[in-house]
């Protein structure tokens, strides 16, 4: 487990607060190869992750330990799960184990080790889910508070490598978000111009989740879901958020060949800040006058509507009524077909 | 007497800390610490309804459907609505895809690397098990990872994604299934199914699952001594697992995979060889040992509460302590296959009680029972009906949602007024089977496992396997 110092290896160190695991869960899915020898191919060497690691108790407050006195190179810090904050500052709310202490202590002293800090999930990266609600633990990100740079890490910030927090936002995250990113920083191939303006990777953040979503043709005609499992487009009234959300979920795809959306359910635009505390209901679309709020982000308004009224009214049969089934009940017919 | 704290345990899905005292190195008694608290039956308070469904299978992600499943539950008993035969089915197969999932991955990747440490260097079988089962680089771990990660594909054709999936709602699942993905979802199932049967037990799945007792598990391990479950019962008879560990022998099902008013393993409650049905108003949670503070100590999770208070004198856990009529339960695959009258393990727990050896055999078993009964699920499935039934939730309304996940038994109690969450209560499997005392005193399942256990190395090894014996999960535990 302990590393040499001469630092061949990419040293990576996975630590988990308040969050549910589900992103390291979800890295186990990693295909082709499995994860283990995805991380192999540039040399990432995992000193300790939670649920992967053969050491328990002493051996990982030591392997920290050696750590903080610099005996073992820490590459990159992972943590999985928001960073607590109550009751009070003090962070007790999440001890970590055996050694009580609160891990928000921990963390202060370990990313000021660590060569690159990588926030894992929305949680991680922003709050997430554990700062929902009235945020009964005062969860907050890494470096961001929401959308509002400045957190447990100050937003002038930056690890040893000169960057800020890395963060792979997400719920849960895609396995090839981070290994992609993993590879990246191991090989040599990450720089800033890699993150976009929440300090996410560019790799899968130029993407929308509209991207490849199969329910395409709907949302051209506006042809449009009312109940669950309908194959309408669900951006009017079943609030998916997927033609803002920054991902390429509908073009990489989860566990083979699935997404939210090809699951029949609406994206909920997991990664970004404060996708938590939508201000109704997630599965409802708001509306003004009966058009969304929440457009297409760079698209005006006023030619939305235009165009989303001509194309309703173009919409073809085929189209409506599929819009508002459990499955196709009319199928596209060819010009040589015979009805 | 020595006095000790152990932690981080790792390979248990969460922050976990054990105390025990021990006398001439045995354990007199432990008390097991959860330590993290997030407040998610806080968060939910003001929350639509429906929104349950995005945030409690983000209580866990390695549990995410189990908790899908219980919110889309309790918010169907909410409204009245019955779920629709095929989203009952495929809501079935997703929890299935899941629970098998967890335990292999419990197997593999949490419970059998212990095997594969140092203090075991001196045994005749370290070579061959170190080999295989140590941690990230055993020759078993490419195998399962790749057999997990095409398994999980089932989560694909069904429910979109894996973790954290919305498409399990109150009538149903949000997924209609075409021709082409149900071909394709049987050929998962048989490719799982071979996996199996090659590399986990060696032997046919039918073959497995009609094992009926000590006497023909020991006779069967003569004649299929090379799959990893072979490998395990080999050990387990070493290091005289079947007594290590054992705890109340009092357990609990809420019964699993319901369709049509059945569940395919059963529902009850057992208590030392009694059986008795199970009556969901006895339950309750204590908080008299847990650093919260509420009006009452013991609450039906209907009236319970949840203010975290660190400062409490006696706590010494987040955790409460959930009872069934006062009485400690312990939850999971072996109360599940014991109270459906499995032959076998209900041979082995009359034998040996409930301990590490026979709650993973449990847990083995059921993973090849839950494989055949999903070929079956398949087969019902009507391609050409609805997997969705809608209803529409009322302004002023209470619901239960029970389920069991792969770890046990798991509630949600929510209370609706004015059309928002205003109530909601959750008692996850790990919250049964961890927690701290009552106010009777009681000591927890677990801490009533560890008593009277050898503790001669520094690592203290044999609490290692007691606690992950229980595949606990933290994150639920808390929530």
């Amino acid at each position: 487990m302990k590393q040499d110092t001469t630092h061949k290896t990419f040293n990576l160190l996975w630590l988990q607060s308040g969050g549910c695991g589900g992103c390291s869960m979800s890295l186990l899915n990693a295909e082709s190869p499995d994860l283990y020898q995805t991380l192999a191919l540039a040399n990432i060497n995992l000193l300790w992750h939670p649920s992967l690691s053969e050491a328990s108790n002493q051996q990982v407050i030591d392997l920290l330990n050696d750590i903080l006195n610099d005996q073992i190179c820490l590459d990159a810090l992972c943590l999985e799960g928001s960073v607590i904050h109550a009751p009070n500052n003090t962070g007790l709310l999440h001890k970590f184990a055996g050694t009580n202490q609160a891990m928000k202590y921990w963390l202060q002293a370990l990313v000021e080790k660590a060569r690159y800090v990588i926030a894992i999930g929305s949680c991680a990266a922003f709050g997430g889910i554990t700062a929902a609600g009235d945020n009964p633990t005062d969860a907050t990100g890494l470096q961001y508070d929401g959308a509002k740079q400045g957190a447990l890490l100050q937003p002038e910030w930056r690890s040893r490598a000169d960057f800020p927090v890395i963060n792979i936002a997400g719920c849960p995250t895609h396995p090839a978000w981070i290994t992609d990113t993993l590879l990246q920083l191991a090989l040599g191939q990450f720089s800033q111009d890699c993150l976009d303006e929440f300090n996410r990777p560019r790799s899968y953040t130029d993407h929308l989740v509209h991207h490849g979503c199969p329910r395409n043709e709907f949302y051209e005609y506006k042809a449009s879901a009312e109940q669950a499992g309908d194959m309408g487009c669900m951006m009017e009234h079943r609030g998916c958020l997927g033609t803002q959300a920054r991902a390429d979920c509908n073009t990489r795809l989860w566990n083979g060949s699935g997404s939210c959306l090809r699951g029949g359910y609406a994206c909920i635009n997991c990664t970004a800040p404060d996708f938590e505390n939508p201000p109704h209901a997630f599965g409802e679309t708001p509306k003004i006058a009966g058009i969304p709020i929440g457009l297409p982000s760079d698209m005006p308004k006023a030619w939305f509507v235009a165009l989303a009224s001509l194309s309703k009214a173009a919409t073809p049969k085929r189209v409506r009524d599929n819009a508002l089934a459990d499955r196709v009940v009319i199928a596209p017919q060819g010009k040589g077909r015979k009805v | 007497m020595t006095r000790k704290i152990l932690g981080p345990f790792n390979r248990v899905e969460g922050d976990l800390e054990v105390h025990y005292e021990a006398e001439q190195g045995r354990i007199t008694q432990a008390w097991v610490n959860s330590s993290l608290f997030r407040g998610f039956e806080r968060i939910l308070i003001g929350k639509a309804p429906s929104d349950a469904l995005v945030y409690t299978p983000r209580i866990c992600g390695i549990c995410s459907v189990a908790q899908s499943v219980a919110a889309a539950r309790a918010l169907a008993d909410a409204q009245g609505l019955k779920p629709a035969p095929n989203g009952q089915l495929a809501t079935n197969l997703i929890l299935a895809c899941e629970n098998v999932a967890d335990h292999l991955s419990h197997f593999y990747l949490f419970f059998m690397p212990d095997f594969a440490r140092e203090v075991y260097q001196t045994k005749a079988w370290y070579p061959v098990i170190a080999q295989r089962f140590k941690a990230q680089s055993g020759s078993a771990m490419p195998e399962v990872l790749k057999a997990r990660a095409e398994w999980l594909h089932i989560t694909s054709l069904l429910a979109g994604k894996w973790p954290h999936s919305l498409s399990i709602q109150a009538g149903g699942t949000t997924k209609t299934l075409e021709m082409q993905e149900w071909l394709r979802l049987q050929l998962l199932i048989r490719q799982f199914r071979l996996f199996l049967e090659k590399t986990v037990f060696a032997d046919t799945l039918e073959s497995v699952v009609s094992l009926s007792s000590y006497t023909e598990l020991n006779a069967w391990l003569e004649q299929h001594p090379y799959g990893d479950f072979a490998q395990f019962l080999q050990l387990a008879h070493d290091l005289n697992l079947f007594a290590l560990g054992r705890g109340y022998d009092q357990f609990l099902s809420y019964g699993a995979y319901a369709y049509q008013n059945q569940y395919a393993f059963a529902q009850s409650v057992w208590c030392k060889g009694e059986v008795t049905s199970l009556d969901t108003q006895g339950i309750s949670e204590d908080i008299s040992h847990a650093f919260m503070q509420g009006v009452q100590r013991v609450a039906h999770p209907q009236q319970g509460e949840t203010v975290p208070h660190l400062e409490k004198e006696n706590a010494y856990s987040l955790c409460k302590a959930p009872r069934l009529y006062q009485q400690v339960m312990e939850t999971g695959a072996l109360a599940r296959q014991l109270i459906d009258g499995q032959a076998l393990i209900h041979g082995v727990v009359e034998q040996f009680g409930g301990t590490v050896a026979t709650r993973v055999i449990a847990r083995l078993i059921e993973l090849a029972r839950v494989v055949l009964a999903m070929e079956q699920w398949c087969q019902q499935l009507q391609l050409k009906e609805a997997f969705c039934t809608h209803g529409k939730l009322p302004k002023q309304a209470e619901g239960v949602g029970l389920v069991e996940a792969a770890r046990g038994s798991l509630g949600h109690w929510l209370r609706i007024d004015e059309g928002k969450i205003s109530h909601y209560q959750i008692i996850a499997p790990t919250t049964w089977n961890f927690s701290p005392r009552d106010e009777l005193g009681q000591a927890g399942a677990l801490e009533q496992a560890l008593v009277g256990t050898v503790v001669e190395d520094e690592g203290a090894i044999n609490v290692q396997h007691i606690v992950r014996s229980f595949d606990p999960c933290m994150v639920c535990t808390v929530h």
